[in-house]
This record gives structure tokens, sequence and C-alpha cells, in this order.
């Protein structure tokens, strides 16, 4: 459903995207993990359009998005930090972002229900705290029944409640055949989540295996474990090579 | 009207300085035109009061909307919008309301007191200006992301087309009196918008006296008429040249 081809990103001197190339199709739900600052976050806002590679392709369902625009119907994105007009109130943002989008379906409100947001939509945007904001943003990207799902460090800064409701959610819409990109940092989240991982690091892909596979190449039964393993047999690896080198 | 353009529209116009600016301007104009019996020195006042405010206004109220407006472009950007469509709503917008203020503060008194070709020049002008330094506004945003770089540049600008600029062209003036430089003048009197649209004005209004050095070159050069339509034309380039390059920047940009 979205295929990346050599994407490359520089800000300033620095590579944050280095010949990156993906896939992923419908009904997969992937974990795109790695250090901070590793070109995760820049990765999403290729595809979203709000960044502008400097070179390389991203097809969505077969077509090239670069300077589209309508591709973005179908996508619902929760930003890592979410950043609204401070004099909005929830409900305005809701309703300016559903008449943008022109859209006119049913509106999926499962989010807004398990949040109570109705009880603070006069609220404005300013008075809100870190997490009430990540869950309008949550509710946004979810609203509109998109078929793929980009969320950037959902549950960061949502309290133990509010990210168990999120991660049914997800749960729930990777079940009616969405596909789903998260990025996160807490392994321990995942577990029950997702299908496969994408593992960043310095701007390129290190690996991208589906999770059967990793725990089985691995013989360890929780994801966390397993990257672990998987990154101390590189650093191994690379410490014996370059021993031989210098040998 | 599209949904963007709209929803910047009645965000401004809600906006306390907006009301204080078309106020000021309609007290200024009205206060001009009853205080002096001669309509043609009314006018000249008033062309200084919108050639020194409207700028001013235009460009400094346009940048700091544009930075305020960054996450509001931030959450567009993420929607199924184009970019050039976000940022040209912005712009009319932005467009429109500041017109709006100008045209209910001062267009209403102007066209009252002198409804004739002289009015409607004056009311051009006045659109024209705005219309410029919004651009300019857009520019100037765009070209730094640091909010308080970005209205320095403001000030700045505002600071040069509207005092510095004259000075500058005087100094020019005396040092070079010695050479033929008339040709030169009318090169260096289209660099500043505020200066053409003065020019303009005076053409219209035909006061050689009160034209100055570079609108009495002006008209020896290209007559009236077609001096009138240089000047118009000098100004839409005015307009469209620092839009069209901060439409570019901002379809490449990263946010």
């Amino acid at each position: 459903m979205i295929e990346i081809n050599g994407l490359n990103k520089k800000f300033g001197k620095l590579q944050v995207l280095d010949n990156v190339s993906l896939g992923f199709n419908k009904g997969e739900c992937v974990a795109l993990i790695g250090p901070n600052g590793c070109g995760k976050t820049t990765l999403i806002k290729s595809i979203l359009g709000m960044v502008v590679p400097d070179s390389g392709s991203i097809h969505f369902d077969g077509k090239d998005v670069k300077h589209q625009h309508a591709y973005r119907e179908r996508i619902g994105y929760m930003p890592q930090i979410g950043r609204y007009p401070e004099n909005m109130s929830i409900e305005r943002i809701l309703t300016t972002v559903q008449s943008l989008r022109g859209y006119t379906g049913e509106l999926d409100s499962d989010l807004m229900q398990h949040f109570n947001i109705k009880a603070i939509a006069d609220k404005r945007m300013r008075t809100l705290s870190g997490g009430t904001t990540q869950k309008v943003s949550a509710c946004l990207a979810f609203m509109f029944n998109p078929d793929v799902l980009i969320l950037d460090e959902p549950t960061a800064g949502l309290d133990p409640l509010a990210s168990e409701i999120l991660k049914e959610k997800i749960i729930e819409e990777k079940s009616k055949g969405k596909l789903i990109l998260i990025t996160s940092h807490l392994l321990s989240e995942l577990d029950d989540l997702v299908t496969s991982i994408v593992f960043m690091q310095e701007g390129t892909i290190k690996f991208h295996l589906p999770v059967q596979e990793l725990l089985q190449s691995t013989s360890e039964s929780k994801l966390s474990k397993a990257i672990a393993s998987v990154l101390r047999q590189e650093n191994a690896f690379k410490h014996a090579t370059s021993n031989q080198l210098q040998s | 009207m599209n949904k963007i353009t709209r929803f910047v529209i009645t965000d401004i116009v809600r906006n306390k300085i907006m009301i204080v600016y078309a106020l000021l301007l309609a007290a200024l104009s009205w206060g001009v035109f009853s205080m002096e019996d001669n309509v043609s020195k009314g006018m000249l006042t008033i062309l200084n009061l919108i050639l020194l405010n409207v700028p001013l206004v235009a460009v400094i109220f346009s940048t700091i909307y544009l930075y305020n407006s960054s996450e509001f472009i931030e959450l567009l950007l993420s929607q199924p919008v184009k970019r050039s469509r976000i940022w040209w709503s912005l712009f009319s917008g932005l467009q429109l309301a500041l017109l709006l203020a100008f045209v209910l503060g001062a267009g209403i008194p102007i066209l009252i007191f002198s409804p004739d070709a002289l009015g409607i020049t004056m009311l051009l002008v006045g659109v024209m200006v705005n219309a410029i330094f919004v651009a300019l506004a857009f520019l100037g945003s765009i070209l730094t992301r640091d909010k308080a770089k970005g209205i320095g540049m403001a000030i700045m600008l505002w600071l040069f087309f509207a005092l510095l600029f004259d000075g500058l062209v005087l100094f020019l003036l005396f040092q070079f009196s010695d050479y033929p430089i008339e040709k030169v003048m009318v090169v260096i009197s289209t660099l500043s918008p505020i200066d053409l649209s003065r020019i303009l004005v005076l053409l219209q209004m035909d006061v050689s006296a009160m034209m100055g050095y570079s609108g009495a070159i002006f008209r020896e050069f290209f007559g009236t008429t077609s001096g009138i339509g240089i000047c118009f034309t000098i100004l839409l380039l005015w307009i469209a040249v620092p839009f069209l390059i901060s439409l570019r920047k901002f379809n490449r940009k990263d946010l």
C-alpha cells in the first residue's frame, strides 16, 4: 500500500534519511523503532508530505505522492506533539478539520466517548494539558475512518488508562484490515500490537522483519529482549570484523 | 470563497486591533476633511497618512499573524489540502480582512469628499500599498523561522521604505547633482513602492509643485497617462514577485 524507494533527506549537513526503502501492506501493524533522532518522525512526515525529501519516491497505492494531496484523505495522523491554534476550542478544531476534509461519512466517535471529550469540548486548546492535547490528536486521527493510521509516539504523555483505551482501539482498527504505522521507543507497549518491526538507526533501516521471525531467530519471547539481542549480535559482529581488520 | 480564507477572515475581523485600525483611519480621514476646506489639500494630507500607516499595519500585522498561524498551517498540512492552496488562502484572507478595515476606515470619507478619479486613485493606491506590504510580510516570514527575527525584519522593511528611502534618494541627488542622473532617478524611484504610490497620486492630482524631484522626472519621461500606467504595472510587480517567491519557498518547506 505504501512503497518507499531510496528516500534521502538532509537537514543542513545532517543526513536524516539515508537511502531508505520500505514497503507496507494492508492489515499490517508496523512498529518503527530506533533511538532518538534516528529519522522516524522525518520518515513519517515525508509520507505525509510535510517534509519534502531530497531524492527518492513514495508511492501510495501505486501513485507517486509528490505534490499530491488527495491521498491524505485516507490517512489519519497523530503527531508526536500536537500543535493546534491556541484560540480554537476542541469542538472548533474537530469541525474545522471535518469541513476541510469534506468528510460526509459516518464519524468514528469511539475515542471521543471513551476520552469523554464532549465534557471539555468548549475548552480552548491553549488551556489543555499535554495529555489532553494528545487525546484530541488521537480523536482526530481515528475520526474519519482512514485506511492508514500513522501514529507518532501515540502513548507518550497519556495516562495508563487512556493509553490502554488507545491500544484497544488500535487493535480493533487493525482487525478491520487497516494499515497502522506506530513509532515508539517503549518496546514493552508494542508486544500485543505489532505484526512487523522496522528498526532504524542514523537514518538507515537496520532491519525490517515480521515479529514471529524476529522472536524465532532470537529464541526470545519478549519483543524488547529480541531486539536487544539482535543489536548485541550486530555489535559483536562489528567488533569481530573490526578486530579482524586490525589484526 | 474557500473555507480556509473564510476562516482567516473571521479570525482576523474578531481581532480588536483590526477595529482599532479601522477607527484610527476613520478618525484621521474624517478629521482632516472636516478641518480642511480645500479637498485637494486634504487629500494630500490623507495621502501621506495612508502611506505611513497602511504599510506599517499591513507588514507587521501580517508577519505576526503568519507566525501565530504556524500551528494552524501544520494542522492543515496533515489534511488533504494542497500546499499552495494553504498559502494562497492565508494571503487572500489577510488581504481581504485588512482591506475591509481600510475601506471602512479611510475609503468611505475619501469617496464622500472626493467622488472622482482622484478619490478612486487614492483608494487604489491604498489597496496596492496594503497588498504589497502583506506580500512582503509573507516573504519575510518564510525566510526565517525565528519570530523575533521575522518581526524585526518587518519593522526594518517599513522603516526603510517609509522613512529611510527618501533620505537616501535626497543624499544621492545632492552627491551627484553635477551629473545627468534623471534616468537613474526614475529607476531608483521604482525601487520603493511607497514613493511610487505617492508619484501615482500626484500625477493624478497634477500638482507639479508637490511632486518632488522623482515625480517631476516621471511626468517628463512618460507623460501623465503612460506615467500612471507604468506606476501601476510596477506596483503590481511589487505584489506578485515577493508573494510568488514566498509561495515557491513554502511549497518546498519542511514542517
